[in-house]
Order: C-alpha cells, then sequence, then structure tokens
C-alpha cells in the first residue's frame, strides 16, 4: 500500500523535518505520496516533485490554508486516507498539533514521534523523556505516526520526478483566525538539522551574556539552543528550547554551557554524537553524560574557545 | 463561564524511572506520583480565571483508578471547586481519554476545557487535539498566554519558529505550556478545606464507549546508556580533542 507524508513547510519551501519524514516513509513503502496544503505553493509544488524518494505530490491550493489552521486541514487528511495504509508528519509542533485531529477523524489511535520502525505495524518510540523505549504493535486500517524527525537522515531532495495532482479544498466552519506569528531572524542554521548546537543555561545569568554564546556559534557555523531555565528566566525565546517539551536535536557536536543537566533537557540532546559539557560545579549531572567536560568559568572559558578557534583556522 | 481541567496523575517529573524487569513497562509502584506538570499550569490558570470573575464553576476531571482522587484533591486544594473521578483500571490511550471526557463535557456543557499540552508518562501529546476534533470546537495547543474578553479568546502558542498568536471564541479546548503560568502552592488551610469540597465518581463502564487499547505494547526496554567521557584539564586540551580526536570541528 502507498504511505502518505503530510509536508511541514512555510508556503515557499519544505522545512527539512519533512525530509527526514520521508526517510521513514521508505521504511513502509516505496509508492510514497507527498500532501502540501498551502497557500500559492505552486513553487513549492515544482520543487518537491524533485524529491527521488517521493512518487506522487498532491496539493491543495488555497488561500484559506495559508496559515496552516488544523481545524481546516485535518479533514482535508482525513478524506484521502482511505487510500494509505500509514499517515505520517513531522513530530515538530506543526505535525503534533494536526496529526491527533485526523486520528480523531479517523477514529484511530496515533502513534506518536516515532524514532524507529521494526516492520509495517511495529514502531519504537521513546516514553518517560525517553528514559523508557517503548516497542508498539497496532493492527488498526490505518497507522497514524508522527515521527521523530533526529532519528532519521534527510532523504535527497533532487533525483526524482514525480507526478504531481491537485486536489480541492473542502472548506469547513472555522472559529480561529490567524493573528501573527513571532518568528525570530536569524542566520544561523535551523536548531533542529544543525550540525553543531551551542547552548547556554542558567549559568549564562542574563539575556546579555548569550551574546558569547552567539560569538561561539558563529565560529562554529553553530545553531543556538537553551535549557528551560535559561528560557524561563527570559534570556533567550522559546523557540531556542532543547528538551522534552522544547526541541528535539541530535548534533555531530553539542555544547552545552552553563547547563546542569536536568532530566528533561537532556532528554533532548543524548542523542548527539558528540556532547561537550562546560559548567563550573562539577557536580553538574550533564558531566555523567559528556563525552569532553570542562570545570571552569564560562565567562573565561568561552573567550579562550573562540581564541584557541582562531589560531586552528590559522594553521 | 464555567470551565473544566482535565488532570492526569503520573509519575512525578523528580523521580528516576526504572524500567520493569520483565520489561513490561515501567515501574509505578511504590513511586511517587504528581499532577502531570503542564496540567498544573491547567489547573492554575482556571483559578486564575475564576479569581478574575471571569469564571463562575471551575471543575476537575481525572481518569483513573482510586488513587486518582489525590491528584483531583491536590487541584481542589489549589482553588478547583469540585471534582469528577472516572474510574478506570486499565490505561486508556488518548482517544479513548478524549472519549470518555467528551461524555463528561456533554453532561457538564462546561465552555473552556484547559488540560496540559502533554503527559510526561506516555508524551502522547494527543488528547486536548482530538478531543476538541470530537467536539468540533477550536482548538489551541501549547499556550504560553490566554486573554479572554466578550466571548472572544487570545490565546499565544508556543511553535518550533517562535510565538503564534490566534483569536477564537469559546466554547474551546486549549493545551497548556508550562510557561502559561507559575501554577501556586496549595496552604495546608486550603489542603483542608479540599477534604470536604464534592468528588462525584463514576465508573468507566457506565459511558457505554470503547476504551479498549488499539496499541499493544510488546516491550519497553532502557535507552542505550552513554558512556562516560573525560574530563579535559583546559581549553586548549578541549579544542585539540574536538579537533584531532572526535574530530567534528
Amino acid at each position: 500500500m502507498s504511505v502518505l507524508v503530510v509536508a511541514e513547510h512555510d508556503n515557499k519551501n519544505l522545512k527539512s523535518s519533512t525530509l527526514n519524514t520521508i526517510s521513514a516513509a521508505e521504511k513502509l513503502s516505496e509508492d510514497i505520496h507527498l500532501l502540501i496544503l498551502g497557500n500559492k505553493i505552486e513553487d513549492l509544488a515544482k520543487s518537491s516533485k524533485s524529491i527521488q524518494l517521493v512518487k506522487k505530490v498532491i496539493i491543495c491550493d488555497h488561500e484559506k490554508l495559508e496559515n496552516q489552521i488544523p481545524e481546516l486541514s485535518s479533514p482535508i487528511i482525513s478524506n484521502l486516507a482511505e487510500n494509505y495504509s500509514h499517515i505520517l508528519a513531522p513530530s515538530s509542533t506543526f505535525g503534533k498539533n494536526l496529526l491527533p485531529r485526523v486520528s480523531a477523524l479517523l477514529d484511530v489511535t496515533q502513534i506518536s514521534d516515532i524514532i524507529g520502525i521494526e516492520s509495517q505495524d511495529t514502531f519504537i518510540r521513546p516514553i518517560y523523556a525517553g528514559n523508557a523505549i517503548s516497542y508498539v504493535q497496532t493492527d488498526q486500517k490505518i497507522n497514524l505516526m508522527t515521527v521523530r524527525p533526529t532519528s532519521f537522515e534527510k532523504c535527497e531532495e533532487t533525483g526524482g520526478d514525480a507526478a504531481v495532482e491537485n486536489i480541492s479544498f473542502i472548506d469547513s466552519e472555522v472559529k480561529t483566525t490567524f493573528v501573527s506569528r513571532e518568528v525570530s531572524k536569524s542566520d544561523r542554521p535551523e536548531l533542529g538539522n544543525a550540525r553543531v548546537v551551542v547552548s547556554g543555561g542558567r549559568g549564562l545569568e542574563n539575556s546579555d551574556n548569550f551574546k558569547l554564546l552567539y560569538d561561539l556559534a558563529d565560529k562554529l557555523n553553530a545553531a543556538v539552543g537553551a535549557s528551560r531555565a535559561a528560557v524561563d528566566s527570559g534570556y533567550i525565546g522559546n523557540e531556542y528550547q532543547v528538551g522534552q517539551t522544547g526541541k528535539m536535536v541530535a548534533p555531530e557536536l553539542y555544547i552545552a554551557v552553563g547547563i546542569s543537566g536536568a532530566i528533561q533537557h537532556l532528554a533532548g540532546m543524548k542523542e548527539s554524537k558528540v556532547i561537550v559539557a562546560i559548567n563550573k560545579d562539577l557536580e553538574a549531572p550533564i558531566f555523567n553524560i559528556a563525552d569532553y567536560g570542562l570545570s571552569s568559568d564560562l565567562f573565561q572559558a568561552i573567550p579562550e574557545i573562540i581564541k584557541e578557534l582562531d589560531l586552528l583556522n590559522q594553521i | 463561564m464555567k470551565v473544566l481541567v482535565a488532570v492526569k496523575r503520573v509519575v512525578d517529573y523528580k523521580v528516576q524511572i526504572r524500567v520493569k524487569s520483565d520489561n513490561s513497562g515501567v515501574e509505578t509502584q511504590n513511586v511517587k506520583m504528581s499532577v502531570n506538570p503542564p496540567d498544573e499550569n491547567a489547573i492554575e490558570e482556571a483559578v486564575k480565571l475564576k479569581e478574575q470573575g471571569l469564571a463562575n464553576e471551575i471543575i476537575s476531571v481525572s481518569i483513573g483508578d482510586d488513587k486518582s482522587q489525590d491528584v483531583l484533591r491536590t487541584s481542589m486544594a489549589m482553588g478547583i471547586d469540585r471534582s469528577i473521578l472516572v474510574k478506570s483500571q486499565n490505561t486508556l490511550e488518548p482517544l479513548a481519554v478524549a472519549k470518555t471526557l467528551k461524555i463528561i463535557i456533554d453532561k457538564e456543557k462546561p465552555d473552556l476545557v484547559l488540560m496540559g499540552k502533554q503527559a510526561i508518562d506516555d508524551d502522547s501529546n494527543q488528547t486536548g487535539q482530538i478531543l476538541s476534533a470530537l467536539l468540533n470546537w477550536p482548538q489551541g495547543c501549547f499556550i504560553s498566554n490566554l486573554k479572554i474578553e466578550n466571548n472572544k479568546v487570545f490565546i499565544s502558542r508556543e511553535i518550533d519558529e517562535g510565538i503564534e498568536n490566534l483569536e477564537t471564541s469559546l466554547p474551546a479546548v486549549l493545551t497548556c505550556d508550562l510557561r502559561l503560568n507559575t501554577p501556586r502552592f496549595a496552604s495546608l488551610p486550603n489542603i483542608m478545606k479540599a477534604k470536604k469540597k464534592p468528588l462525584e465518581t463514576i465508573d468507566i463502564d457506565t459511558l457505554g464507549i470503547d476504551t479498549s487499547s488499539k496499541i499493544k505494547t510488546l516491550k519497553v526496554i532502557e535507552p542505550p546508556k552513554r558512556k562516560a567521557g573525560i574530563m579535559v584539564n583546559d581549553v586548549k586540551e578541549l579544542v585539540q580533542k574536538l579537533k584531532y580526536e572526535a574530530k567534528v570541528i
């Protein structure tokens, strides 16, 4: 049977989480269809059809879909469901907001945040903030799943020539209107997708001191992250939070600066390949999972690291 | 306005959980249990709405065995007026939880339903969204700000890109982020008072809905442990290790 992937995008480009989700779909079927719901998405449809793994791009282009209100998009998805064995969406705030509504309309139980696919009906997902791993099996008529992007590689965006099918918009009476979106602009890589992440915690003491981290991040072409303590203290915006209730990251290098290592933070970053912890408190739990620990005052260590990196680059 | 808050009893967030030796699940016997943290934010918000004079009755609902009475008593100690326990021996999946809540909502007719954005045990993050679809009410998920004026509802949602602001209307289902507010501590006098507040018990079997599991748990295992690393002496050593040993910079 075919598998449907619901695309996360901004009406211009696919989010990388969509590419990870397509890779997950590849483990289930060779016939992968990509569903793009949005406004003025002709160009997006054109660029998406070149994804090699995708056999068909289904688009629903309507001005009411501009802001992806789930009350409007969920009936369009459930209406397509009978053609598919599985429907997948990234387990980002986009997918979490949307797919459970589809599950309600189809009267099936969704499986959230899968990190592995054992077979057509058996999936692996973390529970208790990743402190336990659950293997679950289902025999429902259709499987709805959100996919943790960091657990699957990004698929290639080229090499394909998928068919494009337009479907008509189904209107629903919706009482919610979009007001605004507060998005911080940054030239740094996307947090969920960066090769290197530099994260700060309460040890940074205030928002001005986060500039130190930005300098280090820019040296390493890294994304910036933060612990919940730092976000709650107002040092930095919520979109930077790494952890159980924030973003999941798994970069090649994660540098935790002034972060003690609460369970809920570790849940969001412990799949990183190499973890560096810089903290003056030797007892901080972050050292228990760090590959390289440095017990030092971060306000001295970070400028020194920047200097050392400059030296390396001169050689 | 009447507000209904859904509350789940979970292993306390400070407990280091243990996987059962037979790999059938996570040990929940003889460990500290508490109100699911973001559900506390939902309770706090309901109490604030009552204090502001916007809500006249605030009720809490939990689904679980007799022990779930303790989280309902906690909610009443924080200021909830009365509680309903839907008794179930089995752990329900989000779809069954939402169907159960819908029946209670059809009976109680609240104008607003609040709950945490996810439970910290199964981390599903589904119930509010499903409930909103079943009721055909507006949904507002992961909210960090709420303002209600003349039946209009203004919310800020925490999304991966930042904050999204929406306007909607009552009745609605809203799921709460931890940053929505700071839940109050229940004072001792209020804990005593809560013992006298009404707590109604309903047997889930009398509701006539399918609450059977659609997902079978084959096994639960511990995650792979990271091996302990090394402490470096100074920044120079750290940068050298990252460059020549780990080869990540």
